[in-house]
């Protein structure tokens, strides 16, 4: 383990992936109390796995036609894919009464399925998809960097703009939409700010992990505090924690740092649930 | 804004639930006035419409044809106005959240945007609690408190809009026997400068304080109560007890059913809003 901090000096990819994992942790330890609370764990899994469609595109697009469409990275094809699912998704979750969940989890599924089709079309063997499948916390760039910071500054602003709106509709729907609240607006901008923190979370455990870092942090927050302000704020400390100490902690094993980071996130959890049972029995 | 008129007009107003073709309507050629300091109880069968014709008040429905006014103006607009407590189980008790944080989201029309309630919001929130008797409570988890104790928070939640009309949906449904009363009396102090409508299944225990019931079973029928004795009440009750045991066993859409809420007693109804009297009830109270 101290390998790691002496290595830091010769390998920068060591501070960027700790940098990442920590900026990273600001956007889904803010916006998972709002996904727990709202219920919307699945959304928002269908939301990540939807992306990998637009990773699968842009890495086509720009190999197919690499005059036109060659400055078209993977990750811009992330952010605009998952935001038009972010508002697809919240267009049925309000209007599709019958058999949602079947039509989301559809979509979650036609998502990836584009994705990985269209990788196949792509002359070449393509690694970078696995990047965004599957994270890459040991490689991050400083231009990845600066992607997370700059989408950490736009979910804490909007959240600082629209937090008691945001936080009626996950309280009571109905009572938000009689105080008038514009609820469809209000939901899709929720799910665009899930797509935005997925975003932020990709290089850390990959868009197939990414819900475990959304909702077991913010769920374990739930556990110990009241209120979603100080959900925010456990939640942010402990995903800082379970993205940074597992990869420090399996630094030069043959053992992956992305899963291990996700069943961090799982046993933290499953840790609070047992000591919460301990508590309420003592009294 | 017309000050003298009734708070809510409610206008031959017929509805029926999309998308069945030729269903039968909820509600039907149904018309009722809310008078200022009234205390209604809307009574009837589950799936009579009760619920229905609390959401055509709200906005949240609009009639097939008829018309509803609230505060002389459509219930969409006049929506801030009008403080609305549900049903309980509609509430989820895991939610992160303090009484304060619920009782604030009645404040949600009238304040800015922002992350937080301003200083004058979180007054008239702690001001509504006070007001039901829960402002001790502004700081625990909703989750941790009782039925009663819950219900009197949404009461407070409703209140802090400034609310100039208080609708309740089954407001003893989930509270403790011997919390109703609580609630009960909350409800009854509250009508000396609200008017009120509640909406039941299990009406006796209000029936106290009420001064009108409706009957609604599809269609509607107005009891006026002339004088709240207990005597009227236990007959009344129970002449809706039978109509229900006699709803049960037979279809709504049978035409039959239209006034299920007869009771055998049946001596102080009137069929329609035009025909009931104005309440003769001295209301008194309601100018202290």
């Amino acid at each position: 383990m101290t390998q790691f901090f002496y290595d830091m000096g010769d390998n920068p990819f060591l501070l960027t992936g700790l940098l990442a994992g920590l900026l990273a942790s600001l956007a889904c330890g803010v916006i998972g109390p709002y996904v727990v609370t709202r219920r919307i764990v699945f959304l928002s899994g269908a939301i990540a796995h939807m992306a990998v469609g637009g990773v699968g595109a842009a890495i086509w697009l720009a190999a197919v036609f690499p005059e036109t469409m060659g400055w078209f990275r993977p990750l811009y094809g992330a952010i605009l894919v998952s935001l038009a699912a972010a508002v697809l998704i919240g267009l049925i979750h309000q209007r599709v009464v019958e058999r949602m969940d079947t039509l989301i989890g559809a979509l979650w599924a036609v998502g990836m399925a584009v994705g990985l089709l269209l990788i196949k079309f792509t002359p070449g063997y393509q690694t970078e998809l696995m990047s965004y499948l599957f994270g890459n916390i040991a490689f991050v760039a400083w231009r990845q960097v600066w992607v997370i910071v700059a989408l950490d500054v736009i979910i804490l602003a909007t959240v600082l703009v629209a937090h008691k709106r945001l936080l009626a509709i996950c309280l009571d729907q109905q009572q938000a939409e009689l105080q008038g609240v514009p609820v469809l607006a209000t939901n899709i901008l929720l799910l665009c700010l899930v797509a935005l923190t997925v975003i932020a979370l990709t290089q850390i455990v990959g868009l197939i992990l990414v819900i475990a870092l959304v909702s077991l942090p913010a769920a374990t927050a739930a556990h110990h505090v009241a209120r979603v302000p100080s959900m925010m704020f456990v939640g942010t400390l402990l995903s800082a924690l379970v993205t940074t100490l597992p990869r420090i902690a399996v630094y030069g094993t043959s053992i992956s740092a992305e899963p291990a980071i996700v069943l961090a996130a799982a046993c933290l959890y499953l840790l609070s649930v047992m000591v919460r049972r301990i508590r309420n029995r003592g009294g | 804004m017309a000050e003298e008129g009734p708070v809510v007009e409610i206008r031959n107003v017929t509805f029926t639930y999309p998308p069945r073709q030729g269903a039968t309507p909820v509600l039907e050629d149904v018309s009722l006035d809310v008078e200022r300091c009234d205390f209604l109880g809307i009574i009837g069968p589950n799936g009579g419409g009760k619920t229905t014709l609390l959401k055509l008040m709200l906005g949240l429905l609009k009639p097939d044809r008829g018309a509803v006014r609230v505060l002389g103006r459509d219930p969409v607009e006049m929506r801030d106005q009008v403080g609305y407590v549900p049903q309980l189980s509609r509430i989820d008790p895991t939610v992160p959240a303090t009484v304060l944080d619920i009782v604030l989201t009645g404040r949600l029309s009238r304040s800015s945007w922002g992350a937080w309630f301003g200083r004058s919001h979180v007054k008239a929130a702690r001001e509504a609690l006070a007001q039901t008797g829960t402002e001790d409570l502004a700081g625990r988890a909703i989750g941790t408190l009782s039925g009663g104790q819950r219900q009197r928070v949404l009461i407070a939640r409703a209140l802090a809009s400034d609310a100039r009309l208080l609708l309740l949906d089954e407001p003893t449904a989930g509270v403790d026997p011997h919390m109703e009363q609580t609630v009960t009396d909350l409800l009854h102090e509250l009508n000396r400068r609200l008017p009120i409508v509640v909406v039941s299944h299990d009406v006796g225990f209000v029936s106290r304080h009420l001064k009108r019931v409706a009957c609604l079973s599809r269609r509607i029928t107005i009891h006026a109560a002339e004088e709240i004795s207990s005597d009227v009440i236990s007959e009344m009750y129970h002449g809706h007890m039978r109509a229900i045991r006699h709803l049960d066993e037979c279809p709504l859409s049978d035409p039959g059913c239209g006034h299920g809420c007869d009771g055998p007693g049946g001596r102080s109804h009137q069929q329609g809003p035009e025909d009931s009297p104005p309440l003769d009830r001295p209301l008194g109270n309601s100018a202290r």
